[in-house]
């Protein structure tokens, strides 16, 4: 039982890594990876958007919609999301005025990360329960934390690299998560 | 029909509900950003920056309106210290404002007419006299912001840098271009 939660968490971080393997959430991914800080506390941000909404999606698609309304859920989903990036927004504004600067505008558009939505949407097609809709929604975000500071890290070294003109920039940057994914492609033998 | 609505309407009373439970529980009264840089910046008033005082420069940095590489009396370490604050890469000085070498004003004082505009004119109390009396400047009051200069009538204010001795000397920073070569 506790294997197939860890089985579920280690696939959701390498396996099926949201950023390199579906390629959903790539806004945030390209925006926000300038600077190892802001990477962090973005990751930090949609960790918690991400794992409230994977539960309580899971709740209202389960006790409030349930197949009589199936056709609400993506609705319903980018409203539920909407409003926790909101309630996220005025906690971050709160508790650190700085990370809430560095951020911006990716802050709110984490209504619009395509990840946050793609993971409950994938939580209901996949059939999980509760605590695996918890579980898949941490371990996403949690790959999503991983993929960002690696990311940051890479970048922070190319502003000192020597890259040749017409590739500098934003374009190395795209040639980096593209070799990034590719070496992320190794981790699918991991679980068999 | 009637339960697709009632279900979002559900939906909707209560994240206005938990929403604006929050907007009253995580209030934000003002800026706090704005304090935390008016705090870094050195309060000589001096508006080198081309606002008038630190606390607009700050609310200015925190609107992303100014630039963080303004402030001359802060020096470099003032600008190290701003982007560290903010998250944001060190930038040497800028376009009109550059470093000066830190320096005091010293009034002539057989040309003084004690006119005492430039006692009005300072932003820190260092300059000391009465009117048609002679005036004089406090050189450790004095942060070199050189408001006092323009208001002079008779010229008789000019700004001396100050000689760097074994008292006053400090490590530089380091600085290394970080230039990929051609």
């Amino acid at each position: 039982m506790t294997t197939d939660y860890l089985l579920l968490l280690l696939s959701a971080v390498f396996v099926n890594n949201i950023v390199m393997v579906k390629i959903l959430g790539l806004c945030p991914f390209m925006g926000v990876s300038k600077k190892l800080e802001a990477a962090v506390g973005m990751g930090a941000a949609t960790t918690f958007v991400l794992t409230l909404a994977s539960g309580s999606s899971y709740l209202i698609n389960r006790y409030l919609l349930g197949p009589d309304l199936a056709y609400l859920t993506t609705l319903s989903f980018i409203v539920v999301i909407a409003g926790i990036v909101q309630f996220t927004e005025m906690v971050i504004q709160k508790t650190s005025p700085e990370l809430y600067q560095t951020l911006g505008i990716y802050l709110p558009l984490i209504t619009t990360n395509c990840a946050v939505l793609g993971v409950p949407l994938l939580n209901v097609q996949e059939k999980h329960n509760f605590m695996q809709s918890l579980v898949f929604g941490a371990g996403s975000a949690l790959g999503f934390t991983l993929v960002m500071v690696l990311f940051a890290g890479l970048r922070e070294r190319m502003e000192g690299a020597d890259v040749p003109g017409i590739f500098k920039g934003s374009a190395i940057a795209m040639v980096t998560a593209g070799l990034m994914s590719l070496s992320f492609m190794g981790f699918s033998g991991l679980i068999k | 029909m009637f339960s697709a609505l009632l279900a979002m309407g559900a939906i909707a009373i209560t994240l206005g509900a938990v929403l604006g439970f929050a907007a009253i529980r995580f209030r934000v009264e003002g800026n706090p950003l704005v304090d935390k840089i008016d705090a870094v910046l050195p309060q000589t008033q001096c508006g080198q920056c081309g606002y008038p005082g630190c606390k607009p420069y700050a609310t200015a940095i925190a609107e992303g309106a100014a630039d963080i590489n303004l402030c001359p009396p802060g020096g470099e370490e003032g600008i190290h210290k701003l982007a560290d604050l903010l998250g944001t890469e060190f930038k040497p000085f800028g376009g009109s404002t550059l470093p000066k070498p830190k320096s005091v004003a010293l009034i002539d004082e057989s040309t003084c007419i004690g006119c005492t505009l430039c006692i009005q004119a300072c932003p820190v109390d260092a300059i000391v006299g009465a009117a048609k009396q002679m005036h004089t400047v406090i050189a450790s009051e004095c942060t070199g912001c050189e408001l006092c200069v323009p208001p002079c009538p008779v010229d008789c204010i000019s700004m001396v840098p100050i000689a760097e001795t074994t008292g006053n000397w400090k490590w530089k920073y380091p600085v290394y271009a970080m230039t990929p070569s051609p």
